[in-house]
């Protein structure tokens, strides 16, 4: 059963890995605007399409 | 009759003035160029996410010929480096996803733009361009030719770059991990079974448990402890105290539990309490990006004006370097930005931001004109005479008033209950102390610190904030937007209503003109319009809109006496309009605004400009006279009293004739009296007013559009809808009332367990989360209830 020392140590590394992923995301201004990139999803890449047909109206 | 919608604007169009193309209908010419523009670059897509998400582009003219002025794009750029500039604008029309789209695909319409980023909350375009390729200018002019006009003020030019406070949301990062880690390590030590392999791994979970409290316990918490420490310091109790109190003891009795094999300790309750406090917080703090309650008069004002040169050439100038004795351009719709004297021959002035005057004012050559007033009409030529900084408009804003706002700090509720339940606490602590320290020494620790500990109100401080949180929202979703949760609770309290009149209560659509006298039939209607075709003057306009449609004839001798009329000949009919001076038979009306008509020298009769008020304002007032005392204050003249008389309710007061410092001293005069006022106005000459009242709300027509300092913004079309939000607020005391009494309710519960030493961790976590729980359920469904009721 002493396995369980690794187990949770193992977790707790992960848990750790996360928040500094968190963190970093939170400094680099990721979550100040929550809004518009689930509506920037939503576009299709109409880009590719024309671009490759200047000719196609 | 078949009515269209315009493809463009979703405005309504009447088959004769549609404008067909493409197979779409559009109302004019300059929504058909904007879908040109947008077809020619393959951007139709524009119109697939939203129906009709464009909007007509105004005629800019020469308005933004300052961005010619390297120093002042220097000042409004955000990064320059080399050929790369990057620059941030506010454009008010973003309003849906088309918009994101068509602006993030800025780059297929203009070749130097290489990217763009939409901010939706805030209204933002994040623009990088090629300083090379394109100029900050045609990107402006571009962006005004498909209808995103952008909102460039002197408040940009000022400003710095705001440092963005994060802190509450790593704050909120950490607590989360350590609660979450923390519940899950303890769940084997809840169920108290004697196993042999629990009984060897005991320390390890519980050191492991201590180790993960820690971050939570000294970062995240480290607000409270602060606000608690500040809090005594200046001798007041508020309810931050307790709070630390309780997270400190349960710290320190939860450590001495693990050393001296006592018990489990409570790290669970607390990393989960520090958690949901901060999440209220967090909840609390919602904030409208896109709009601005902290606007002054730069905002207002242009970053810069045309300057006319000795030698006659025209140049763009900041509005701060222009000194006395300078000459200046200004065009139609332009804010005249200092006080001068008028060098051009006439011009008519709208004043009615600033003093509240409904008509605009016509001055003449000579006159003095002062800042702020919006021009109407033809260009104008003016000298200055005072520069920006002393010009009578910015002197009103350096009254003290509008800093001294900011030092008020009003008692919030959650700060009275917690004058007396602090003491309470400790009251009950020390007693069950005494008591038990006859009977059992250790027991009396634990009691001791466990009454600190349950009775830490948790679900008390979350009480407010969660309510207040969701009332803003809603709010919010009503169209009333307030600065902060305080503004709620300042509402709830107020008993007088102030509200001004030109723009408040009146809207800045035309004026109802009705006529007094021999109504004229078609011929002499015939022969007015055609007189009147000749004057730029807005009252001219006014009646022309308003007259039918009549044939065009030839007028001869047509001449335009300033300050007093016009007149003409026509068909040897001799025709004069104009002000009671000026018109024979007509009478003196100094409290009505009037335009008199006499043709052949025999008095017809006159239009009287009547003010046209919002709708539901009588039942508004019926409504609220019967809670609140009311006043009108106004900076126009008395010709209104006998309609606003007629039309509001008895008791209501009227004062007429307010310059804003009056308007200002009325206020702080019913304050004085012990009366709370909430003031309701919209222009500059309310902004002293609505600074020292209890409550300031502007009402705006459009609200991208500039508004006072004001505690809260309010939609025009939400205008007769003041009642409800009233009694909302006064609704939302009431529930946080309610919780206060649920939460005691939960904290007896606790003590019950405390004082008689049963209490064990588990019982601590299970208290803790579900009082929590209970109480966000209960606020938010009750200030939801009450949002739907009386709709």
């Amino acid at each position: 059963m002493s396995v369980i020392y690794l187990l949770i140590s193992i977790s707790i590394v992960v848990a750790v890995a996360f928040l500094f992923a968190f963190v970093k995301a939170v400094k680099t201004g990721q979550y100040d605007d929550d809004y518009t990139p689930s509506v920037r999803m939503l576009f299709d890449d109409e880009l590719k399409k024309t671009k490759n047909n200047p000719n196609k109206k | 009759m078949d009515k269209e919608t315009c493809y463009h604007c979703g405005l309504a169009v009447t088959k004769k003035e549609e404008i067909p193309f493409d197979d779409k209908i559009f109302c004019c010419n300059g929504c058909k160029t904007v879908y040109e523009i947008f077809s020619l670059n393959g951007l139709t897509d524009y119109y697939n996410f939203e129906n009709a998400p464009g909007a007509t582009p105004m005629d800019i003219g020469g308005k933004y010929d300052f961005l010619d002025n390297e120093d002042i794009v220097n000042r409004l750029l955000d990064f320059k480096e080399g050929d790369t500039h990057i620059v941030t604008l506010y454009i008010p029309h973003i309003h849906c996803s088309s918009c994101i789209w068509i602006l993030e695909n800025l780059n297929r319409l203009c070749k130097g733009v290489s990217s763009s980023q939409v901010n939706f909350h805030e209204k933002k375009a994040r623009i990088i361009f090629h300083a090379d390729e394109v100029t900050l200018k045609k990107i402006v002019h571009l962006l005004s030719s498909i209808g995103y006009e952008p909102y460039i003020s002197l408040e940009n030019y000022d400003s710095q770059r705001k440092k963005v406070s994060r802190d509450l949301i790593y704050k909120l990062g950490v607590a989360f991990f350590c609660f979450g880690n923390v519940m899950l390590l303890s769940f084997p030590e809840y169920f108290e079974v004697e196993e042999y392999w629990l009984n060897n791994y005991r320390g390890f979970f519980r050191w492991l448990v201590f180790a993960l409290a820690l971050p939570s316990f000294l970062y995240s918490a480290s607000g409270y402890y602060v606000s608690a420490f500040k809090s005594i310091r200046a001798g007041l109790l508020n309810i931050d105290i307790p709070i630390a109190l309780g997270i400190i003891i349960m710290f320190i009795r939860s450590t001495a539990d693990i050393i001296f094999d006592m018990g489990q300790g409570f790290f669970d309750s607390l990393t989960g309490l520090v958690f949901f406090m901060l999440l209220g917080k967090l909840f609390q703090q919602k904030t409208y990006n896109f709009l601005s309650f902290e606007r002054d008069f730069r905002s207002y004002f242009p970053i810069a004006v045309t300057k006319i040169q000795p030698d006659r050439t025209e140049v763009s100038v900041p509005v701060y370097d222009v000194a006395t004795g300078d000459r200046l351009l200004i065009r139609n719709q332009e804010l005249i930005p200092v006080d001068g004297i008028l060098m051009s021959e006439t011009s008519s002035i709208d004043y009615s931001f600033v003093t509240g005057e409904a008509i605009p004012v016509t001055k003449v050559s000579g006159d003095k004109i002062y800042a702020g007033g919006r021009l109407e009409g033809r260009v104008i030529e003016m000298e200055v005479l005072s520069s920006v900084s002393q010009s009578y408009l910015t002197q009103l804003w350096s009254n003290e008033v509008f800093t001294k706002k900011g030092d008020r700090n009003y008692k919030t509720i959650t700060d009275t209950i917690s004058r007396y339940f602090t003491p309470v606490l400790l009251l009950i602590a020390i007693v069950s102390f005494l008591i038990w320290i006859f009977m059992d020494t250790i027991q009396a620790f634990n009691v001791f610190t466990a009454v600190l500990i349950v009775a830490c109100p948790c679900a008390l401080a979350l009480s407010a904030p969660f309510t207040l949180g969701n009332v803003l929202r809603i709010m919010g979703n009503r169209k009333l937007y307030l600065k902060n949760a305080t503004v709620i609770e300042q509402m709830a309290k107020v008993d007088t209503v102030v509200f001004d009149k030109t723009g408040t209560i009146t809207t800045n659509k035309k004026s109802a003109i009705t006529f007094e006298g021999n109504e004229p039939d078609d011929k002499q209607t015939m022969l007015i319009k055609n007189i009147l075709r000749g004057s730029n003057h807005p009252l001219s306009r006014m009646i022309y809109d308003q007259l039918p449609a009549t044939a065009v004839v030839p007028v001869d001798g047509f001449e335009e006496v300033t300050g007093k009329g016009i007149r003409g000949t026509i068909d040897g009919f001799d025709i004069k309009i104009g002000s009671a001076s000026f018109v024979e038979g007509a009478e003196e009306t100094p409290m009505q605004t009037c335009v008199h008509i006499a043709i052949n020298r025999h008095y017809i009769g006159r239009y009287v400009f009547e003010n046209h008020y919002r709708q539901g304002l009588r039942e508004l007032f019926e409504e609220l006279g019967k809670n609140y005392s009311l006043t009108i204050l106004s900076g126009d003249n008395e010709g209104e009293r006998r309609a606003l008389e007629r039309l509001l309710p008895p008791g209501t007061r009227f004062v007429f004739n307010q310059k804003p410092e009056q308007k200002l001293a009325y206020i702080e005069d019913l304050q004085r009296h012990g009366k709370k006022v909430m003031m309701v106005g919209d222009g500059l000459n309310d902004a002293g007013a609505l600074a020292q009242s209890d409550v300031g709300l502007s009402l705006s027509e459009n609200v991208n559009v500039f508004s006072p300092a004001c505690d809260g913004i309010l939609d025009a079309t939400q205008f007769k809808k003041i009642a409800w939000f009233l009694r909302f607020s006064k609704n939302t005391i009431k529930t946080i009332k309610m919780s206060f009494a649920l939460s005691l309710l939960y904290n007896v519960l606790g003590l019950s367990f405390a004082v008689t030493g049963n209490l064990m961790p588990l019982t601590a976590a299970i208290i803790m989360p579900l009082s929590t729980i209970t109480i966000i359920s209960f606020v938010t469904i009750m200030s939801n209830y009450y949002a739907r009721k009386g709709k």
